[in-house]
């Protein structure tokens, strides 16, 4: 695995906001590297392991625990669509199957994706475009409300979505 | 610059009483701090360097500010249990972590005025010397954690923060923390264990306090964004004047956080108490959807019990002479305030306010907010993990139309059987949502679980067939004996 010098000062940075426990910048390390990698791989595991003086299993079950760190790659733009009861008043649960239709994905496997198994991230067959029915974004007064990369957006009606995917190319 | 001048993009109702929330929407401000400065930013934090810390806490007491949360914990209370001859670091945390679904407060003042919250939680840092201090911001938000962290390093040019900070002596440090998408982490011993760079574990009480026992086993002060930022406003305005806003023990302004069936959803800055239910929905909202009618609400996120328009409560109110009398009132008539949300068997808790009309479909609803907890319970305690998936599973089925005679009761017996009995609030605040809908659409539930409960299926073994004269024979045979 090649850590540039850049994504390295970037590292230390974060490890010496914690003083204290270089523990502490267990997850900090763990959103640097789905910055850099796009997702946790197994040898990044073990590497922010041996750097933080832990074993591996201290990183996986950070890795497993939280459900923003994925273990595989995401499509090259990743849309989080807002599940929770004022977005799904709104209309997230249709946002999302428009969401899936335009960017080529099944609607219906993502409709429950906490039970039952299954990835919770779908990716369209061009790779594109990924899928994930997250729960809350903490913007209940503007719903149904979507993630797409870092960039939030609100009151997302369906027929909006052929503006806002172009400009995602 | 005073505030007649101030415009809005997006302008407060006139019965709205802006604090926190000034600068959220005002045509011309950003983010940065020389707009932040030259509207007067950093004056309060100068002043506060000027007293002592204990003058600070004090203040914060008179003021009678409650956290702003979810449970409406006195904030001068909580930071009183640091002793001042503290031997052990003292840490203060920000808990940015709102998640809670139906809020959506923290998010404006990040976004739009985060010097607003880093000068308050400069001032609280000094209040009850903390020297480092962490800003636990959702994973959510990745936006809010580069805003902040630009403010952050305007703060140290300016040398607001840092080492001597504005020559007091005084040194302090602030690091943004992101988390990465767990409910859990609004917990605040949750937070902590987070930090710590574990999972977000909730920790066993006693210590109650992370005041205690908190941060790296050292004294710890976890606070909301929103009450941070009031501490700003106390100390400019002193403890006993900012009382006066709001009513005695509810006091200050509340940022309602409104969604849902009406008209006009959003934010609303307002004294705490000046407002029943009916002027926030009708006066702030513009009311229901056209042709639509109330059904419940949901008043303080959505893990608090919901109100089902028709009920009728019964407060005890204090009469002139000290008596007290019996009133009773409607849903429109609930002033909205912690002490009359707590009467009337729900709560404040993070003034996420949501509407449903009677449109509605209140299992529909349940199995929406059951399935959030599903997935945040931490799964550290058995009844609540187990619980809230079991909830979720029953409450799927009654919406597929597969519920059997019995289920509303099942519901709540699952229920009832979580609350109390885990580390953390979470047990209740997954239970509750249950309870109160059960017991307040009954009907809804009874009528869609109708379906005969299935006979019991025999089991493997019967309990005679275990014993060992009539022992099954072994399934794979009998072993052939060795040479």
């Amino acid at each position: 695995m090649e850590i540039p010098a850049d994504f390295q000062a970037q590292i230390d940075e974060a490890i010496s906001h914690y003083p204290v426990s270089k523990r502490s910048a267990a997850l900090p390390l763990l959103h640097l590297f789905q910055e850099h990698f796009g997702f946790i791989s197994d040898e990044s595991i073990h590497w922010i392991a041996a750097k933080l003086d832990l074993q591996p299993i201290h990183i996986l079950e950070l890795v497993t625990f939280y459900p923003m760190f994925r273990r595989e790659p995401a499509g090259r733009h990743h849309i989080r669509v807002c599940r929770t009861l004022s977005c799904a008043m709104a209309g997230s649960y249709e946002l999302k199957r428009a969401f899936c239709t335009s960017v080529g994905i099944d609607p219906h496997v993502v409709d429950h994706p906490h039970t039952g198994g299954g990835p919770h991230i779908h990716t369209s067959p061009d790779g594109k475009f990924s899928i994930e029915f997250v729960e809350c974004l903490a913007s209940c007064g503007s719903g149904p409300v979507c993630m797409i990369n870092d960039d939030f957006h609100e009151n997302v009606q369906p027929q909006r979505l052929p503006e806002l995917l172009g400009r995602y190319v | 610059m005073s505030d007649a001048v101030i415009t809005y993009s997006r302008p407060p109702h006139p019965r709205e009483r802006r604090l926190i929330f000034r600068n959220v929407d005002r045509i011309g401000w950003t983010n940065d701090i020389d707009c932040y400065l030259a509207d007067g930013g950093y004056v309060d934090l100068r002043k506060a360097i000027a007293m002592k810390p204990q003058e600070i806490v004090a203040e914060v007491k008179t003021s009678g500010l409650r956290g702003r949360g979810g449970a409406g914990f006195p904030c001068g209370v909580k930071w009183g249990f640091i002793k001042p001859d503290e031997k052990k670091p003292v840490y203060l945390i920000c808990n940015a972590d709102e998640s809670e679904p139906g809020t959506f407060k923290d998010r404006y003042i990040i976004h739009q005025d985060p010097h607003q919250l880093i000068e308050g939680m400069i001032i609280s840092c000094y209040a009850v010397n903390a020297r480092l201090a962490y800003l636990y911001i959702r994973g959510e938000f990745p936006e809010g954690a580069r805003i902040l962290e630009r403010a952050l390093a305007e703060a140290r040019q300016h040398g607001f923060l840092g080492k001597n900070i504005l020559g007091s002596g005084f040194d302090c440090e602030i690091h943004v923390h992101r988390g990465a998408g767990a409910y859990i982490c609004g917990e605040e011993t949750g937070l902590i264990e987070s930090l710590e760079g574990k999972r977000a574990y909730p920790r066993i009480k006693p210590p109650y306090f992370p005041a205690v026992l908190g941060l790296y086993q050292s004294p710890t002060i976890v606070n909301n964004v929103e009450t941070l930022c009031h501490v700003k406003h106390i100390v400019r305005m002193g403890g006993a004047e900012y009382a006066k806003i709001g009513k005695p023990n509810n006091t200050g302004t509340r940022i309602l956080c409104v969604s849902g069936d009406v008209q006009r959803p959003g934010y609303y800055e307002v004294e705490l108490g000046s407002l029943t239910m009916h002027e926030v929905l009708q006066d702030l909202c513009g009311g229901m959807k056209p042709g639509r009618t109330l059904k419940a609400i949901i008043p303080g996120g959505s893990s608090a019990k919901v109100l089902r328009a028709d009920e009728r409560y019964k407060l005890k109110e204090k009469q002139a002479d000290g008596t007290l009398a019996d009133r009773e009132i409607g849903i429109g008539d609930i002033v909205m305030d912690f002490d009359t949300l707590a009467a009337v068997g729900s709560m404040a808790g993070s003034g996420g306010v949501i509407v449903m009309d009677d449109s509605r479909d209140m299992v529909w609803t349940l199995n929406n907010i059951n399935e959030f907890y599903a997935h945040e319970s931490c799964g550290q305690c058995t009844p609540c993990r187990e619980g809230s998936l079991w909830m979720k599973k029953l409450t799927d089925r009654i919406l597929a139309g597969g519920g059997v005679d019995g289920d509303p009761d099942t519901l709540k017996n699952v229920a009832d059987n979580i609350a109390g009995k885990t580390i953390c609030a979470f047990g209740e605040a997954c239970s509750w949502p249950t309870q109160s809908f059960v017991l307040k659409f009954r009907d809804e539930f009874t009528a869609r679980s109708t379906k005969a409960i299935p006979a019991a299926t025999s089991p493997e073994y019967l309990a005679e067939s275990l014993v060992a004269d009539k022992a099954p024979e072994p399934r794979y045979g009998t072993p052939e004996p060795l040479p």
